[in-house]
């Protein structure tokens, strides 16, 4: 949930942190890391988080069915009526498409994201998950870890790349399919930072 | 467009496209929700929502209430029969009383046209017409014309024929338009009684033959006869009425193709429709049922996300 609308943003440096070749290594090792917690993904269920983190499910997911040459189970879940911020925008937030076709219940899932910062997107994905029911375990894989922003008490258990950032930089992870690139974009203002 | 470009839903006259479109989007999602194991979502657990009604509903009101529950929001209903209206208070003084005690939202049914406008002027809740008098129902229009788009794909260029009071319906003039909003072309049937005098300045065309009707359709939405809003008679009877206007299968037989069949409820069986036709194939009426409540969830969902706190 990092996308942010730059236009009315002014006067933001940009600085790439992971670049396409890093950006790509990035997510093979992740995929990997996941095989050697998971091995041939059984009882395992990857759950990307609408609207960015489905993009990161879908490589990984290509990377995974090719490594272990089987169909390794999928869903998409959009949290836009579990947060707890609704009315406390400007504007209501317009949902995406779930689906999770498949009971979870007694299953390993990974929720899968782009970037952790505060923690409440990821505290409003627990909460859309127990409605299809109770899985064995819950981990989180994350490719941005803004670490030191945390408003919640949770961490992720895959991690792509950890940064440091001030609450005023914007941190934009861009995908081939959407904005035609794979990278991890760090926006930071050119004056009066926080 | 994320946004409601209204902060009450009055009329359908005064929605946009966009509008309409964000709502069925909206209501996408809702519908997948409710067809889940757990059918609740905690989106509006800090709302309060009162449900007015200054007449008799139970559909409507049961939707709303399963809708506004699903949404987890805290809910009081309101009828006339068991209130204080009796005792003579008026519009203005009954809401102000229950907005007093902190509500958020209002879905209110009234007998008098323009009740729900004359409220929304003069009180601060978000304000949700569920029909007043003869004027309009939106929610009913937009469960109705979700369902055709659900069934046909889209309303662009599709015919759609209202049968029936169109003199006294509220879901005629809605259905009217948001069908047009949508792209549809709408033809009026029923007897010259029952049809206003002007109604093809709305854009519409008057058929009085239901098999012309039928033949140029591509979705017959049959309304309920409505004796309890006529004072005179308006027809010779109902048997009369049935034999010209009520859809029977052998009509649908003879006709060179398959057309949807809609009704608002509550059916009186063997006078809009015979039993075959309202449980045929081609009747998608418990369908409209079902998305009303995912369609009402959307409308509140997007008018609370306009409250101020």
């Amino acid at each position: 949930m990092q996308h942010v609308d730059f236009s009315t943003t002014k006067l933001m440096e940009k600085q790439i942190i992971l670049n396409e070749q890093q950006f790509n290594l990035t997510l093979k090792r992740l995929s990997h890391q996941l095989i050697e917690i998971h091995n041939q993904f059984d009882d395992t269920i990857l759950i990307g988080l609408q609207p960015r983190g489905i993009h990161l499910l879908a490589h990984l997911k290509k990377f995974l069915d090719e490594t272990l040459a089987r169909e390794v189970r999928c869903g998409n879940l959009d949290i836009t009526f579990y947060r707890d911020d609704f009315r406390r925008r400007e504007k209501p937030l317009i949902p995406s498409v779930t689906n999770i076709d498949f009971s979870i219940e007694k299953k390993r899932v990974v929720l899968i994201d782009d970037v952790l910062y505060t923690g409440r997107t990821i505290r409003s994905g627990l909460d859309a998950l127990l409605a299809f029911g109770r899985p064995s375990s819950v981990e989180l894989l994350v490719l941005i870890d803004r670490r030191f922003r945390r408003e919640l008490p949770i961490q992720a258990d895959y991690v792509g790349k950890t940064v440091d950032t001030l609450t005023a930089e914007r941190v934009s992870v861009e995908w081939k399919e959407t904005e035609g690139k794979n990278q991890v974009i760090l926006f930071t203002p050119t004056e009066g930072h926080e | 467009m994320n946004n409601l470009s209204v902060d009450n839903l009055i009329a359908i006259k005064d929605l946009c496209q966009e509008d309409i479109e964000l709502i069925f989007k909206t209501a996408d999602s809702f519908k997948q929700i409710i067809n889940r194991p757990i059918k609740k979502v905690p989106s509006l657990r800090d709302i309060t929502i009162a449900n007015l009604f200054f007449e008799n509903s139970t559909r409507t009101r049961i939707s709303f209430e399963l809708a506004q529950k699903r949404l987890s929001a805290d809910i009081i209903n309101f009828s006339a029969s068991a209130s204080s209206v009796k005792k003579g208070e008026t519009l203005i003084d009954t809401v102000n009383n229950i907005l007093a005690m902190k509500v958020d939202m209002v879905v209110m049914r009234h007998p008098n046209p323009g009740a729900s406008k004359f409220l929304s002027e003069r009180v601060k809740a978000k304000i949700i017409n569920a029909g007043d008098g003869t004027h309009e129902h939106p929610t009913q229009a937009l469960l109705d014309a979700y369902s055709i788009r659900e069934k046909l794909g889209s309303l662009e260029g599709k015919k759609v024929v209202i049968v029936g009071d169109i003199l006294h319906s509220r879901v005629a003039l809605s259905n009217i338009y948001c069908l047009q909003k949508l792209g549809a072309e709408v033809m009026v049937c029923g007897p010259t009684t029952l049809i206003p005098k002007h109604i093809h300045l709305l854009g519409v065309l008057v058929e009085h033959n239901l098999h012309k009707a039928l033949a140029w359709c591509d979705v017959a939405n049959v309304l309920r006869i409505q004796l309890e809003r006529q004072e005179i008679s308006f027809f010779p009877s109902l048997r009369e009425y049935a034999m010209l206007f009520g859809l029977n299968q052998s009509i649908l037989n003879n006709l060179e193709k398959e057309i949807v069949i809609m009704h608002p409820g509550p059916i009186n069986r063997g006078v809009e429709m015979t039993s075959d036709v309202a449980d045929g194939k081609h009747a998608i009426i418990l369908d409209q049922v079902e998305n009303g409540v995912a369609i009402r969830m959307a409308v509140t969902y997007l008018l609370a996300g306009k409250i101020d706190r």
